[in-house]
């Protein structure tokens, strides 16, 4: 069957390539573990026919590599919204981060600014 | 001089530490006259101006002014610029914290008003609303329907009246500082902020005060954007409907 032999070699390719991800250090195992998944279970089912051929019958799916896309397609959506998650947490960390650094540079400035504290870099140079 | 009410228990002790919250971005023309505004109406209130990474001279022109001014590195918007200064009022140790906007809409000499409430114990959050008074203000006719929209769900939703939930001409006491340094919406925060007061048990009181046309600048609410505006705060209304485990800090 073709389409099972492309989709088992682009998963090959996929897991693969989470790997090189992982060992470069460009992607970190906390992320890389859905693609994992993704990429097993797509593997899983283009090897066995069998259970795909059940799957794809419990789901009232006529062509069965149609339910290998399915659930490939399923996965993917996991995997936005997992990183939608992902980005929103990032916002809130900035967000605090530039909060925080902003109130810190004030503090910063009205030490400097305070008689009796040692001379600024400022005024060492002037 | 015209200092902020006290009630005859308070004025005995030590008066409250107030700060005005201002953000500002891109606001250098109008920035200096809020600034000196505050401080006419009473130079004991500390002016912060929160300078949401304006590109013009904003925070040098308030500084000029006599306010003290936080400079975001980044434009975080009025939501997280307003939260900053939250912050600074927690770390501070101030009483109560007014936010008034940086593009002179909201008058200084209100101030007494809005403070009330806060000042007699008689609320938690104070906002100054343009409708439950005298009508100096009137916005576009699809505002009002927004604004309209929005009062109604949220009066719904704090099972008390609410006439102008988009205002953010507000005052809050200790118990409301605390609550909004860690927990304050991100964009286009006034409305849900309401909704967040409500679920932090604050007592929200409405007091009538007049606006005025902006000073300068244009709304930062355009067409386009306002239909992200209104999507965005009817979801967060609606999200708001579900428990959520409220988010806490030590005082």
């Amino acid at each position: 069957m073709p389409v099972q032999l492309f989709a088992a070699l682009a998963s090959v390719a996929l897991l693969g390539l989470v790997i090189e991800l992982i060992r470069s250090r460009k992607l970190r195992e906390r992320y890389a573990l859905l693609w994992l998944a993704t990429a097993g279970v797509i593997l899983f089912f283009a090897l066995w026919r069998e259970g795909l051929h059940d799957l794809a019958k419990g789901l009232g799916i006529a062509y069965p590599p149609n339910a290998l896309f399915v659930l490939a397609l399923l996965f993917v959506l996991m995997l936005l919204l997992h990183f939608s998650t992902v980005i929103s947490k990032l916002s809130d960390r900035s967000t605090l981060l530039t909060q925080r650094l902003a109130l810190m540079e004030e503090r910063l400035r009205e030490l400097e600014d305070s008689p009796g504290t040692r001379p600024t870099l400022r005024e060492v140079k002037s | 001089m015209n200092a902020v009410a006290l009630t005859a228990a308070e004025a005995r002790f030590e008066r409250p530490r107030c700060l005005a919250i201002v953000p500002a971005f891109n606001e250098a023309e109008s920035i200096a006259e809020v600034v000196t505004e505050i401080r006419d109406f009473d130079p004991e209130i500390e002016v912060l101006v929160v300078d949401d990474g304006s590109t013009d001279p904003t925070a040098a022109v308030a500084e000029s002014a006599g306010a003290r001014v936080i400079r975001l590195p980044l434009n975080l918007g009025i939501g997280g610029a307003v939260q900053a200064g939250y912050l600074y009022a927690f770390e501070r140790g101030f009483d109560v914290a007014v936010q008034i906007d940086g593009d002179g809409q909201h008058d200084a000499q209100e101030l007494g008003r809005l403070l009330g409430p806060i000042l007699a114990g008689r609320a938690d959050l104070a906002i100054g609303t343009r409708f439950a008074g005298p009508r100096t203000y009137r916005a576009p006719l699809a505002r009002r329907i927004g604004i309209g929209l929005f009062a109604a769900l949220v009066s719904l939703r704090v099972r008390q009246r609410m006439t102008d939930t988009t205002s953010g001409f507000r005052a809050v006491n200790r118990r409301g500082i605390c609550l909004f340094a860690v927990d304050y919406p991100h964009d286009y925060p006034e409305v849900e902020s309401v909704v967040t007061a409500s679920r932090g048990d604050l007592r929200i009181a409405e007091v009538p005060v007049a606006m005025r046309a902006r000073a300068a600048g244009r709304s930062s609410i355009t067409t386009a954007r306002s239909f992200y505006y209104v999507l965005k705060v009817l979801l967060a209304l609606f999200v708001g409907l579900f428990p959520r485990s409220p988010l806490t800090i030590e005082d």
